[in-house]
């Protein structure tokens, strides 16, 4: 009798808790979606009002209502693209230092502190950007830039203008600075992945070390590598406030990168709580829409060629 | 002979080329730490002038007059504190699903994969979300609304560590368990979560760094108050929020208060950070 209550008990009580974690992996599951749904649904007078014009479109007038979200699309692309032309190849020269020629009591301390960087909130980088690098900037590298390729044809547009300081290039240092660490993670972590074998087959013909890198390392890590860099690609084109603080906010597309310019996130950030009329606020969550689905598209990328490499890994 | 010479004239080539590129991975490493220690350096030199007693005990000011950072402070706890104590439960209880009930099945790979996306979405889309379903509905800011937006950014890192460190229990555990008649879910109760716990612990500390610096979910949903507020359903100051709004002020004392604000924040953060990372490695040695 006692015994088959507890039995009973227990059976009830393992229903439960299997359920609870149910219901929350479900919860979990369902969050991207709800993200999504609630999205479009804020975004829709905004999508019905201007339609697929809403991308081709420079002009961002709250005054007449007209939004077009072509600048601040432009200056997300721009600003991650040239974060990661920066990032990529320092991140990568951090990580092949510390997994193939850093002495082994430092390897464990510098891989730490990089992830440090990691751990710095967005608005402490975007203080640190408008007080410090942006003046920085504006009196030794920009000037320094305007008088190098003044005169060449094509890039002198790229550094026309006065130097402001603020601005895409230093929106884009910033970004670049802050997806460092997640490169250099990822690419630490699939070098590791390389068979030491493979390695010492490669230093037992006479292979200097960078022909090791070069010719096995990389070769081998290729997929991980892209997706590492698809993954900080995916953090640069989402980041808000250090941009916020940096990029000058204007709502114009010019080709040189010493001028103010905005990002998705920006503009969001800056005037979503300063938005009146339905059709703003809309306009704003449509632009959130996007950044959505652009990072989503690039991070789903980055975890299934990563996830390949894991399968690969346990076969 | 001839060959010889030649040969060696390429190797001292090799050579030189491996030791010009690992020299670039050490100028590159050289340039990430600067990086670390140039914004470190500027916060200390910079925030610690202002840091002072009155820094926790006084509100807010108006630019040009004297306070503090209390309501901040105290609007970022009490905002992390009920966000940690929404998401983790969730979190816990999904990781739990994914490396017990559900190890084997479509749906854990699935949400995994969901999840993964999760922790890297961007931060600003999180507050939008809980704009649309919270804000807009109730028509008012709350720090309700702000702690449930960083409820989500809580759970897929927690989510992600439960679910590796339950994997991490062997399952000897689990059939010794099976074998002397404890149901399941008192196993994982008591044998899994047990042996998983430091592990677990640290994805949560973890968690709790990220979403004590983030500033643009809570812009539009917890906005600001430049007053002492406990009230929940009500906008809420929170310190990443208030250095936004001061540093972006062009009065000089009140980005000195942003200042402060990041250097007690970023302390903040990486005590929390290294603390976990000890917990952590101290969890794997044992």
């Amino acid at each position: 009798m006692e015994r088959q209550r507890t039995l009973a008990r227990f059976r009830r009580s393992d229903k439960i808790f299997r359920n609870l974690t149910f219901v929350a992996a479900i919860l979990v599951l369902s969050l991207l979606g709800a993200v999504a749904v609630s999205l479009v649904t804020g975004a829709w007078p905004a999508m019905k009002e201007f339609g697929f014009d809403f991308l081709t479109t420079e002009s961002w007038n709250p005054v007449t209502e007209k939004f077009g979200a072509l600048a601040p699309i432009y200056g997300t692309l721009v600003t991650s693209f040239i974060a990661m032309l920066i990032a990529v190849p320092i991140g990568l020269g951090i990580a092949i230092f510390l997994t193939e020629s850093c002495p082994m009591p430092l390897r464990r301390p510098i891989g730490a502190a990089i992830e440090l960087l990691a751990g710095i909130p967005s608005i402490i980088f975007g203080i640190w950007g408008l007080f410090v690098l942006a003046p920085l900037l504006q009196t030794t590298v920009q000037p320094a830039l305007i008088a190098l390729f003044g005169n060449i044809p094509v890039l002198s547009g790229l550094f026309a203008g006065p130097p402001y300081g603020i601005g895409v290039l230093t929106a884009s240092l910033i970004l670049a600075v802050m997806v460092l660490p997640f490169v250099t993670a990822v690419s630490r972590d699939v070098f590791e992945t390389v068979p030491t074998s493979l390695k010492e087959a490669a230093y037992g013909i006479g292979c200097t070390r960078w022909e090791v890198v070069r010719n096995v390392v990389i070769p081998h890590t290729r997929v991980g590598l892209i997706g590492g860099v698809m993954l900080g690609l995916g953090r640069a084109l989402g980041e808000t406030m250090a941009v916020t603080f940096v990029i000058g906010n204007a709502h114009r597309i010019s080709m040189s990168l010493l001028a103010p310019g905005t990002t998705i996130s920006a503009t969001i950030a800056n005037e979503f709580t300063e938005a009146d009329g339905d059709l703003y606020t809309s306009s704003l969550i449509l632009l959130g829409l996007l950044l959505f689905l652009i990072t989503m598209t690039i991070l789903a990328g980055a975890r299934f060629l990563l996830w390949r490499i894991d399968q690969g890994m346990k076969s | 002979m001839d060959s010889l010479a030649f040969d060696r004239n390429r190797f001292r080539k090799r050579r030189r080329s491996s030791a010009l590129a690992m020299g670039l991975c050490l100028v590159a490493t050289l340039i990430g730490l600067g990086c670390l220690a140039a914004v470190l350096l500027t916060l200390v030199a910079k925030g610690f002038s202002g840091l002072s007693l009155e820094i926790f005990t006084k509100m807010t000011p108006p630019p040009g007059s004297d306070g503090g950072l209390l309501n901040a402070i105290a609007g970022s706890v009490v905002m992390t504190v009920l966000g940690v104590v929404i998401g983790t439960p969730i979190a816990i209880l999904a990781g739990t699903y994914m490396a017990e009930y559900g190890r084997h099945s479509r749906l854990t790979l699935v949400i995994r994969f969901i999840n993964d996306i999760l922790l890297s979405a961007p931060s600003i889309v999180i507050g939008l979300f809980v704009y649309t379903i919270m804000v807009a509905p109730m028509h008012h800011f709350s720090a309700l609304a702000g702690a449930v937006s960083l409820a989500i950014i809580v759970i897929p890192v927690v989510v992600r560590t439960t679910e590796d460190m339950l994997r991490l229990v062997p399952d000897q555990l689990r059939e010794a368990a099976a074998s002397v008649g404890i149901p399941r879910a008192i196993m994982i109760r008591k044998i899994a979560y047990k042996a998983a716990w430091s592990g677990i612990i640290t994805g949560v500390l973890l968690a709790i760094a990220r979403i004590s610096g983030e500033t643009a979910p809570l812009l539009f949903t917890a906005l600001n108050n430049q007053f002492w507020s406990t009230n929940v359903n009500a906008p809420m100051a929170s310190l990443p929020v208030v250095i936004f709004q001061f540093a972006l002020s062009p009065y000089s004392d009140w980005q000195k208060f942003a200042w402060t604000g990041a250097l007690l924040i970023t302390m903040t953060v990486l005590a929390l950070s290294i603390f976990a990372r000890a917990l952590g490695a101290r969890g794997a040695t044992r």
